[in-house]
């Protein structure tokens, strides 16, 4: 009986170990295939051409279209996101600190945004933009990610705000600060480690995220200049030169996909990095 | 005086951001809600949720085989990612030593922010011939690979981070008094587990299944990759599909040129909106209610 015990402990343990461990070995295995795949076409030319003529014939070029596309596009929906979604944050826990019930029904409420699939946005945006008179551009692509990523900012940053020690809410108030003073110098110092996060959280999505701008962003073999040109970007990119027969061009879908992959590594890795260096000097 | 400005500024603006926020999920359906209108009032709404025929240029919209294959693709990820996260999950919380957890976060962090494309690539790369070269001989079948079944391991595998961060928090709410209290009556480390753990954590579980049952259907482009994108119903696993988010994914381009087109493909948005909506309220509800207790 005792035997027995023992062997079913261990048999669980090792079951939901390997459970556990095969999740690294997922993730290896997909990098691994990405980088495998992908390394014979990388080059510098990738990085800094624009598709030629021939591009989608197996032509000269590179994807810096799609890479200049997919970074204005994250960095303008993230600095509409961080002007909306950090005042509304800090709201919620300044303002809202002594009304519990609406903190966690706002909370609710955006958990339940963050869960809507990127492509309702990018249907939204869609008719948004024929409703005023747009046609598929940098702008619209903004305007739809930012849609995306806001509610991302909101809840990641209000995560750390909540995190705050409540005495020093108190303490503020008992010094006369108002809540704005409240939410502005002391919420925001002590949340700034968090805000990075978020901020660097949400980028890395609006890199990612093609299905929102599927419809709003266009495509073109040109880096935009202007607000209301079409822009590429990266993931639309991979997709549409993986679909090509051509298998030079598919080639080329892999080493972008490596570029790709790449941005999301280090902005993953540099949020956790930055939220560790600056929570050391914060109050806990 | 001036601060006073700066005060009534800033708290308007905190306002305004935060109510914009807010009524975003009814301005969506409402607009994708209008949009859609204009199909209703050729077909009825039992038509379009029951008829399997899909023929946008004679007006006939059928949702019935997207709804299917979408059920189906979700369905078949469920089953393969719901055991691998709970076991990881109680792996995670309960045994494993802090230097393992402190590598796993950052797994998780680059699993949950890996982008779909990148994912559908390597459904290409490597699932699609796995299931048509290796899995589909093995029960005689021909399958070209891309099928309902290698949208369902891609989709697996991306619902993995998200359904395992969810039950992390549900496991880790477990007081460890509970624990320590089943222990102390002689049941070894698993039957607390079993007996106190997953029994405290039922309606967090049931949640994280819920939230990423919702998740899996809702995603459009690793899906579309190896799904096949063939319209018809189907039970076998090795067929071809073609779930709702891919329909409209593929025919944004056309549907301005087709009557109605643009019209029925809102409605699949809609569906697509309410159906994550409510399955997200729901289980996001039952979370609060059993955090608050």
């Amino acid at each position: 009986m005792r035997y027995r015990k023992s062997f079913v402990e261990l048999f669980y343990k090792i079951l939901t170990g390997i459970a556990c461990y095969s999740l690294i070995v997922i993730l290896g295995y997909i990098i691994f295939v990405i980088f495998k795949k992908g390394i014979g076409m990388l080059s510098l030319k990738m990085i800094t051409t624009v598709p030629s003529g021939g591009y989608y014939y197996g032509g000269e070029g590179g994807v810096l279209n799609a890479i200049a596309g997919s970074f204005y596009i994250a960095v303008g929906a993230t600095i509409i996101a961080v002007i909306v979604g950090v005042p509304a944050a800090l709201f919620i826990n300044s303002h809202l600190q002594h009304k519990p019930r609406m903190q966690s029904f706002i909370r609710y409420m955006l958990d339940a945004l963050w869960g809507i699939p990127s492509i309702v946005y990018g249907a939204f945006g869609f008719m948004l933009m024929i409703y005023l008179g747009m046609s598929a551009s940098l702008l619209a692509g903004i305007i739809t990610v930012a849609f995306l990523i806001t509610p991302i900012i909101i809840r990641t940053f209000d995560e750390v705000l909540n995190t705050i020690p409540k005495g020093l809410h108190e303490s503020a108030l008992a010094l006369g600060y108002t809540r704005m003073q409240l939410a502005f110098k002391v919420l925001w110092k002590q949340g700034f480690p968090g805000f990075i996060t978020a901020v660097l959280f949400a980028f890395g999505r609006g890199i990612g995220d093609a299905a929102s701008v599927l419809f709003t962003a266009g495509y073109t073999d040109l880096v935009p200049q202007y607000l209301d040109e079409p822009a590429a970007t990266l993931p639309l990119a991979i997709f549409f030169q993986l679909s090509s027969p051509i298998p030079e061009v598919r080639n080329r879908a892999y080493a972008a996909g490596i570029i790709l992959t790449a941005m999301i590594l280090i902005i993953s890795v540099s949020a956790r990095l930055v939220s560790r260096k600056f929570s050391k000097t914060n109050l806990k | 005086m001036k601060f006073r400005v700066l005060q009534n500024i800033s708290n308007s603006w905190m306002i305004v951001s935060l109510c914009i926020i807010l009524l975003i999920p009814f301005i969506i359906g409402v607009v994708l809600y209008s949009k859609s209108i204009p199909v209703f009032e050729i077909t009825s709404i039992d038509q379009l949720l029951f008829s399997s025929t899909w023929k946008p240029t004679q007006g006939l919209f059928g949702f019935l085989p997207f709804i299917l294959s979408s059920l189906y693709v979700t369905l078949i990820s469920f089953v393969l990612s719901a055991p691998l996260c709970v076991l990881a999950a109680i792996y995670l919380t309960q045994f494993a030593s802090k230097r393992l957890v402190l590598i796993m976060y950052p797994v998780i962090d680059i699993l949950a922010g890996i982008p779909s494309v990148i994912y559908g690539m390597w459904g290409i790369l490597i699932v699609v011939p796995f299931v048509g070269e290796t899995l589909a001989p093995l029960f005689n079948l021909n399958s070209s690979g891309y099928s309902i079944l290698s949208g369902g391991i891609v989709l697996a595998v991306m619902c993995i981070p998200y359904v395992l961060n969810m039950l992390m928090e549900s496991f880790k709410t477990v007081p460890m008094g509970l624990v320590e209290a089943s222990l102390s009556l002689g049941a070894s480390k698993w039957e607390s587990i079993k007996h106190a753990v997953l029994k405290k954590c039922r309606t967090g579980i049931i949640s994280a299944f819920g939230l990423g049952l919702a998740k899996a259907f809702g995603e459009t482009l690793a899906v579309m990759m190896v799904v096949g994108n063939v319209v018809q119903i189907s039970g076998n696993p090795f067929d071809a599909g073609y779930p709702l988010p891919a329909l409209i994914a593929n025919n944004y381009g056309e549907m301005l040129s087709i009557p109605l087109y643009d019209s029925a493909l809102m409605l699949a948005s809609f569906i697509l909106l309410v159906v994550v909506l409510l399955i997200n309220l729901f289980f996001r509800y039952l979370i609060c209610k059993t955090q608050r207790k």
